[in-house]
């Protein structure tokens, strides 16, 4: 659980990658609105800061985005779900992914043999 | 050759002086550095050589005045202490002096990220303020800065540069005196466009007394187009060209810039050469040799007096 | 503190290229407080690497470790039991604490992971400015504590040059003239008289001139 999206630093996204997701979305309140007066502008310029990470190692710029939204809009919080998953669907897995799955197939390939 | 700097000499006598620059070439033909010389001589007391100017490389100062030297020009070496440490600097002091180079011009030097190597490593040992501390210690001791004795002192006319047009303007006479006080003999000016700040300067200078200290060469440029008057103005640091400047010469039709240019550097070359405190007139015709003649003499500094 | 910027990621994949083993090494002092070399910069390293090497198709085992200091033996030595497990070390502490690492490790490979840069005050959060060069003899005493060395373009003792304008070097216009700042200091200080006076010539000896410098203190020894 994080308290703010202020929490969320580099190297915790990375990991989600690391992990095996193909994208990330960040879901921040309004700018303006943060509790702890700017934690989501933190995180904007830390997810902007891990976009350029993953744009210069090859995995895709637009595998992470940030939004912003208040507690009360539902609805757009689904709505930009589906905008996002729609992107990363598009996008296909990302190539740590594809690797992975690459050197399973590999493996089982030998297994069979 | 003479034992003494004709400049000086000239100086001594009373005289109104005239000074030019030749900056080197940009390559090693000696020709390119003799066709401007023939332009100088005859016209100046003494002729400037330039060193790396603006951080870009060029033939050496020091060969420079040797080549002006062989047409009969007193050549003055301008060396900076950006690209020499303290040893290479007193080497090259010796050397000149010993080749018969009787003026020398020490300057910090233009920062190398301005010129054809920003890569460059600087050196900046010591500042120009010293070299001329060090240059004329070992001229009137004989003795390098380490103290050991020289085998025949130097033999210069040390001068130095201002800009009384930089900032802050209330440190640009204390630091002339600083520099008399390290020993410089003469003074040659950043070129002067802005005539009431110059006369607030040398006002400034007078109180402090050091008219009679120092012999103060006043730097002119001619403009050879309004164009030029704003690119100076934007890209040289600390250069002021006052809205008149520019708009006299501006008003005039694109082909007759570079006469007004001309005209507007005689009238103030007439008016400096009259002011208190002023001993010579500097003129740096940058690549526009062959209006010095034209300046020279159009300013009644000409002919140039011959002292025995 | 010291201060520096991370190296390019290209250029730190391209060094660890031959390797299938390593340890990415920070460091708690200045490079943390710089925040480029301290535990979540090891952190977003190692994980960019694992990425990178792993989207290309040979994985890469990486072992996470921060120092206390990397300049002090103690420390340093904490890594001794493991160190030769692995076949290189991406080092991001400053230059001379990568040293005393491939000084100690003898056999094992380092790798510099970030650009060292200078002794510098951090201005604002984001902005670290230069403002000492180590010379070996100080002398902000005589200039209104405004280093000439540092902070003039051209360490001038007998400044400004003809290049400073409205307080601004002619080497960039970012850059403050140090001699403004310098005068402006002396004259709040109402120590002018500093400034009036012929300053000997500087003694490089005692900077990195003379060569790499040690200091040694009997009473600590
Ligand atoms: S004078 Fe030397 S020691 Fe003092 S601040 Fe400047 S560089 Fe550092
Ligand atoms: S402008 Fe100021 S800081 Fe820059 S080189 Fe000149 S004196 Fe030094």
């Amino acid at each position: 659980m994080l308290p703010c999206t202020g929490r969320i630093d580099e190297a915790l996204l990375l990991k989600a990658f690391e992990n095996g997701a193909d994208g990330v979305m960040v879901v921040g309140c309004l700018e303006g609105d943060c509790h702890y007066v700017n934690g989501n502008i933190r995180a904007r310029a830390r997810v902007e800061r891990v976009y350029g990470i993953l744009e210069t190692i090859n995995i895709g710029p637009d595998r992470i985005r940030m939004y912003n939204l208040s507690a009360g809009e539902g609805s757009k919080f689904a709505a930009y779900a589906n905008e996002f998953v729609e992107q990363i669907l598009e996008l296909g897995p990302s190539p740590i992914n594809v690797a992975r799955t690459s050197t399973d197939g590999i493996t089982s390939q030998e297994e069979a043999a | 050759m003479k034992s003494e700097s004709n400049l000086k000499r000239v100086l001594d006598a009373g005289h109104i002086s005239v000074t030019a620059e030749c900056g080197p070439p940009r390559g090693a033909d000696p020709e390119i550095v003799r066709k401007k010389a023939a332009f100088v001589a005859g016209n100046v007391d003494a002729c400037n050589v330039t060193d790396n100017q603006t951080a870009v490389v060029r033939m050496s100062s020091l060969a420079g005045c040797m080549l002006i030297k062989e047409l009969g020009i007193d050549p003055l070496i301008q060396m900076v202490v950006r690209d020499r440490n303290r040893i290479a600097l007193q080497s090259d002091l010796l050397g000149a002096s010993a080749l018969g180079v009787r003026n020398l011009l020490c300057l910090s030097g233009d920062h190398q990220k301005f010129g054809d190597d920003p890569q460059a490593k600087n050196v900046f040992d010591i500042d120009s303020m010293q070299l001329i501390h060090m240059a004329k210690t070992m001229r009137d001791e004989g003795v390098f800065p380490s103290g050991d004795k020289l085998d025949g002192a130097l033999q210069f006319y040390i001068g130095c540069a201002v800009n009384p047009f930089a900032d802050p303007y209330e440190i640009r006479v204390p630091r002339l005196k600083l520099k008399v006080e390290a020993g410089a003999d003469f003074v040659q000016t950043q070129c002067i466009y802005n005539m009431e700040k110059f006369k607030t300067y040398i006002e400034d200078a007078k109180k402090e007394g050091l008219l009679d200290k120092v012999k103060i060469l006043a730097g002119v440029t001619p403009l050879k187009s309004a164009g030029m008057a704003k690119f100076m103005r934007r890209m040289v640091a600390g250069m002021d060209i006052p809205d008149e400047v520019v708009k006299r010469i501006g008003d005039e039709p694109k082909e007759k810039q570079a006469a007004k240019g001309i005209e507007m550097c005689i009238e103030q070359i007439q008016e400096l050469k009259e002011m208190e405190g002023i001993a010579g007139i500097h003129v740096m015709a940058i690549e526009w040799e062959e209006k010095l003649e034209e300046i020279i003499g159009g300013a009644g500094l000409l002919p140039r007096p011959v002292i025995e | 503190m010291i201060t520096g910027t991370p190296k390019p990621i290209g250029e730190i994949l391209e060094m660890v290229e031959p390797y299938d083993k390593i340890i990415v090494a920070g460091c708690h002092g200045c490079v943390t407080v710089c925040r480029v070399g301290g535990e979540k910069e090891v952190q977003v390293l190692a994980s960019t690497i694992r990425l990178a090497r792993e989207a290309g198709g040979r994985k890469i085992e990486i072992k996470e470790v921060s120092l206390e200091r990397q300049c002090d033996p103690e420390y340093v030595e904490l890594m001794r039991p493991y160190v030769e497990d692995y076949q290189a070390v991406l080092s991001i502490a400053c230059g001379a604490g990568i040293q005393f690492l491939a000084e100690k490790f003898t056999v094992t490979p380092l790798l510099p992971g970030i650009n060292t840069g200078f002794l510098g005050v951090t201005e604002r959060q984001g902005e670290w400015a230069e403002r000492c060069q180590g010379c070996g003899d100080c002398v902000l005493h005589l200039t209104g504590g405004i280093c000439p060395v540092t902070r003039c373009a051209k360490s001038l003792f007998h400044g400004p040059c003809g290049g400073s304008v409205q307080g601004v070097c002619e080497v960039d216009k970012d850059i403050k003239c140090g001699w403004q700042l310098i005068i402006d200091r002396l004259k709040a200080l109402d120590q002018m008289d500093n400034y009036g006076k012929l300053k000997p010539y500087k003694g490089w000896s005692s900077a990195r001139d003379g060569g790499p410098r040690r200091i040694l203190r009997e009473d600590m020894i």
